[in-house]
Formats: C-alpha cells, structure tokens, sequence
C-alpha cells in the first residue's frame, strides 16, 4: 500500500458509506416513487356516497341463454373442471314455475350484496367485508376456507375453490381453499367502468334484463327504475336490504 | 372414608401400553396424510361440495367437541356440587375434556380450505361472528380445565380448586352453547335458526361426554387391574340415564316446534319421512341406538348391575349422537334452501331446489378417526405419566 501513515483509509469508509446510502435508497425510492406514482393514478377508492346494485328483470331474462353467464366465467376466469358440484359459480340461471298459477319465470342469481351480509356476520376473521359502496365480498388474503359463510348466505351465491387453479384472470385474484362470489365487478368499478361483465353481456344478447347502477345517485336510470316500479327482493322476511332486486318475479 | 391415592396407571406388561400407542399412532399418521391429501388436492377430493359445504370432518369435530365439554361434568359434580362419589374421578374427567377437545379441533383446524392461516384466525378476530367466540372458548377450555387439573392435583393450590370448578363449569357451558350457536345463529337456513340449538347441544353434551368417560373409565380399570365399586358405576350409569333422556326430550321438542310451523314441514319431513339415509340415521341411529337402547340398558331390572350392559349402553350414545350430529350437520345441508317460497325450481345452473347428494370418502373418515385418536393418546399418556387414576374405586 502507498499510504503509509497511521491515518485511518477515509475512502474505504466513503466507499462503504455511499453503497450503505445508495442500497437504503434502492431499497426505499421504489416505494417513495411507485406509492406516489399509484396515488395519482388510481380511483379514490370505494365511497359510502355510492352503493352498486342490480335491477333483473325476470320477464327480459331470457330462456336458454346464458350470456351473462359464461360472460361472468370469461371475465373472471372462472372454468368448468367438469366436476358441477364443485365447480364455482359466481352467477347462475334459474327457472322458476309458480305451483299455484303455473307462471314460469326465469332469473339470474348471485351475490344479492346484502346491506346486512349475513356471511359478514358469521366469518371469523372479518376475510368477508361489505365495501364502503355496499360491494360485499371476500379477502382472499384473510381467507381461512371455513365455509361458514356459506352455511350462512341464503342465497347459495358462494363458492369454495376445490383444486389447484392454475390459468387465473388478472381480474380476480382466486386461490385453492378459499371462498368467493361476485364482486359486481369490482375491478370495473375500480377503474371507472360502470357495467357488469353480465349486463354487458345481456345488453349484446338484446335482452337487456340486468340492469346495474347507483342505488344512491337518484338520477341513475336503476333509482328511476325503481322508483315507479313493484320490484322485490329475494328472502325479504330476512329484511337483509338486498342491493340486487327482481322485477315481475 | 379411607385416604384416596392416586397412582400413574400402568397396564399389565410395557408391551402393552407401546403397543397400544403405536396402534394409536398409526390411526393418527394415516389421518394426517389424508389431510396431506386433501390438502394437497383440494377439497374435490372429499365428498364435500359447493352445496355440502361441512361434510364428515365437521361431524366428527362437533362431535369430539360436543363430548370434550361434557366429559368434565363429573369433576364438576365432584368440586361444584360436592358429590363425593364423583370426587375422585374428577382428576381423569380434566384429562379426558383436554384429550377430546385436541382431538376434535385438530380435526377442524386440519378441514380449513386453509389450515396454514390458523395464525389468521387467531389473530384476526370478528366478534360478531360466533366462529370468532369458539377460537377463544376453545383456546380458553385448554387454560381453565388446566389450571382446574392444577389444582386437584396439587396440594398447595387445592384450596383454589372449588373456585376454578366454578370457572370450568361456567367456561364449559359457554362453550358448548357457543357451539350449538354456530348452528342456532344460522337464518338462512330451515334445519337450524333455532335457539334451541344451543341448549340442546348442551344437554347432548352432557350425554356424550359422560358416556365416552364411563367406556373409557371401564377400559382403563381394565387394563391397569384396578376395581371400580358398583355403587360408583351405578351412579355414573344412572346420571347417563337422565342425560339420554334430557337429550331425546330436547329433539322432540325441537322437531315438534318445526311440525307446527307450516314453512318448515319441508325440512321436518325430509328427516323424518323421506329423507332416505338421513331419515333411517334419524329414527335407527339418533332415536333408537343413542336413546331408547341405552334407556333400556340402563334401567332395564334384567341388567341392575351388569357392566356390560353399562359399557354397551355409553357404546350406544355415543354411536347415537354421532349420529345425531350426522344428521343435524349434513342432513340440515342436504335439504335445499327455500329461496323462492311458492315456486318450484324447474331448471337451475347451481342444483337450486334439489336434494344435494353427500357420499363421505376415506380420507375424511380417517381425519376423524385420527382425531378420536389423538384424544386417545393424550389420555393414555396423560394417565401414565401423572397421578390421574385413583389406586382403587371400590365402594
């Protein structure tokens, strides 16, 4: 070594110094930029100034067709393992014959985003959350795969994941041992979209029976629909305050 | 009354009591790896679906329990209430509560869709949720009927022992309220939603526990050579008569409030009349084998102090309430859900209006074997290794 005096080498410190400096700031900056970068691009965020809900109107719903169905599959990323007591079902056609009058409806069920989720009520872990803007749905981070919820909703809207999911959608995030139901959509909500996967789909078919919308905005076409018609709620002895409501059943 | 000692229980020859844990042991491995299994797959595995959500594993879950509670009624009866008949047997009636409600959550916790969350559930909790309320009674059992064991068994701290009987008792009634609750809170569906639910879980507790501790009393006093007296055993037998028919009672009760209500004549005839295997698990297993068999045993003259007739008798709840709880858990989830009162489903894409099938596989019935065997193996090495059993139970 050139230096020879008994002086301590100050560039090995520096040298030290700076990488100690510039790994902190590695590690730190992506969080700094991405989390401001994110705060500007992203919406605000679920609001209790909205609450989303469904207007199905049975006499619309169609007989034999299942847009909205396999649309809700597609935009999900939910597939047939060819196992139906197993397979997830997050939206479903259902045929309806009055024993009395012999009326026969048909009608899609789902989620009914229950402003008192009974599902809510009974997870242990608070994985099942109601949104601000009334979206019930499931933490799949918190997630135990209790069922318990299940044995709760009346509706039969959840599914428990049986196997190994391997193709996903980028939409929904879904996982083995976990339960899920439909988010209305979320993820089109979240990103300004104000359309079901399922509405849209029915709108192509020409049918037109979902109608989705803001139950709080009192110019939506949903409240206005509402407003001058006799829609019902399904299991309203429950007085669970359904955000998804039913013409002409 | 002469001096009661208590001494570690040691059966016959060493080969014996190995032998018997390793047989143990292989139930339980053979339960761990099906729930390897079905962990590993995926619940499509199990006979559990989306419509049968709780399926085998939960029945014997409910079951261990259910019968965990009730298996510390006589340390109870023996501090609480002061029965010096029972006192003596209040050291193995903690052990016993311990060993099955091990067995039963393992069982539960091990059925999750996933069980490597548990900390999730132990950390995260919703106190509406009645699941939430059971993580803590259960955990808080394990403390309680520990310091309860404590306290009988060492002299310094015994005159805490009344005290802390009052605290288990109190905690056990909690619990097993707390878990007729899980069904009692449930509206959305007809075979439960009843208040019911939780006394009735209660007085079944009561029944089961004290029949798997009577069964288990006989074969451990076997096996180690010692003697029970038969005032002792008659008592224990005839307390098991009262809680059969406290437990028959209950059922009717409940079934006969359903028979008035017209919406749920649905559910009430799908268990009692055409239920197929749920109705013959109703009247042949629950009915017949859990209650009126043993209320014949027990009280029948022609048996006064037979101890078969005893043994054949707790045999005879316990099959009877594990068949009871088959078919309040998966019976109560076979029949549909009324959604659309006054409509027939004519077509559904999710098995709307129709009777859901349930076939239980192996892998599932060894989960629950193997929890019955932990509960097992925790008595057995329990009563080896500490002072539980006393020296003799001669009248």
């Amino acid at each position: 070594m050139s230096n020879m005096n008994d002086q301590p080498n100050k560039d090995r410190r520096l040298f030290i110094g700076a990488t100690l400096a510039a790994t902190g700031a590695m590690t730190v900056a992506p969080g700094v930029f991405l989390h401001a970068a994110n705060a500007a691009g992203e919406s605000q965020g679920a609001s209790s100034k909205n609450r989303w809900g469904m207007l199905i109107d049975t006499n619309k719903c169609a007989e034999g067709c299942s847009a909205c169905v396999d649309a809700c599959n597609t935009e999900n990323g939910l597939h047939s393992m060819g196992r139906p007591e197993t397979d997830a079902v997050w939206i479903r056609k259902v045929k309806l014959r009055d024993m009395q009058t012999q009326r026969e409806n048909n009608l899609v069920m789902m989620c009914q985003h229950c402003e008192f989720p009974p599902c809510v009520d009974v997870c242990p872990t608070t994985a099942s959350f109601k949104r601000e803007d009334g979206i019930v749905m499931v933490d799949r981070h918190r997630c135990i795969g209790c069922r318990y919820c299940m044995m709760a909703c009346p509706y039969k809207a959840r599914s428990f994941v049986h196997e190994v999911l391997t193709d996903q959608s980028v939409n929904q995030p879904r996982g083995k041992g976990c339960v899920e139901s439909c988010t209305l959509c979320a993820h089109r909500i979240d990103e300004g979209v104000m359309q079901t996967a399922c509405q849209e789909a029915c709108e192509k078919e020409g049918h037109a029976a979902i109608l989705f919308g803001d139950l709080k905005d009192p110019d939506s076409e949903i409240s206005k629909t509402l407003k001058t018609t006799n829609s019902v709620q399904i299991r309203a002895d429950l007085e669970l305050n359904t955000g998804v409501r039913y013409l002409n059943l | 009354m002469s001096k009661m000692y208590y001494r570690e229980l040691y059966c016959g020859t060493p080969g014996r009591f190995w032998s018997g844990l390793a047989l143990l042991g292989v139930f339980i491995a053979i339960g761990l790896g099906a729930a390897f299994y079905m962990e590993h797959n995926g619940h499509w595995v199990t006979g559990m679906t989306n419509q049968v959500v709780w399926g085998l594993p939960h029945v014997f879950a409910i079951f261990l329990i259910v019968a965990a509670s009730g298996a510390l009624n006589v340390a109870s009866i023996g501090s609480v209430f002061g029965g010096p008949m029972y006192k003596p047997l209040g050291r193995y009636s903690g052990l016993l509560a311990i060993g099955l409600l091990a067995g039963g959550l393992m069982v539960l916790v091990l059925d999750l869709g996933r069980p490597d969350r548990l900390i999730v559930a132990m950390t995260q909790y919703n106190f509406k949720s009645i699941f939430a309320w059971n993580v803590i009674l259960y955990s808080g059992f394990f403390a309680i009927v520990g310091v309860y064991l404590w306290t009988m068994m060492d002299r310094s701290v015994n005159k805490y022992n009344r005290t802390v009987g009052f605290a288990a008792f109190f905690w056990r009634i909690a619990l097993t309220t707390g878990t007729g609750s899980i069904f009692g809170f449930l509206v959305a569906r007809e075979a439960y939603d009843a208040a019911i639910m939780a006394p009735m879980f209660v007085i079944m507790s009561f029944s089961f526990g004290l029949a798997f501790f009577i069964i288990t009393l006989i074969a451990a006093y076997i096996w180690g050579d010692r003697e029970i007296g038969d005032l002792r055993l008659t008592r224990l037998k005839n307390l098991l008569g009262v809680f059969v028919g406290a437990v028959l009672y209950f059922a009717l009760v409940f079934n006969l409030t359903n028979l008035y209500i017209t919406q749920h004549h649905g559910i009430e005839r799908f268990i009692l009349l055409d239920g197929g295997i749920y109705t013959s698990m109703f009247w042949i297993g629950q009915v017949f084998i859990g209650g009126i068999l043993p209320l014949f045993l027990i009280y029948s003259p022609a048996f006064d102090k037979s101890r078969w007739a005893i043994a054949f008798a707790s045999i005879a709840v316990l099959i009877g309430g594990f068949f009871q709880i088959y078919v309040i858990v998966i019976g109560g989830q076979a029949f549909p859900m009324s959604l659309f009162p006054g409509k027939e489903v004519v077509e559904s894409g999710f098995f709307d209006g129709q009777v859901a099938s349930y076939v239980p596989t192996f892998p599932e019935a060894a989960l629950g074997v193997a929890g019955i065997a932990v509960a097992l193996t925790m008595v057995a090495v329990g009563a080896r290794v500490f002072k539980v059993f006393p020296e003799t139970l001669e009248d």
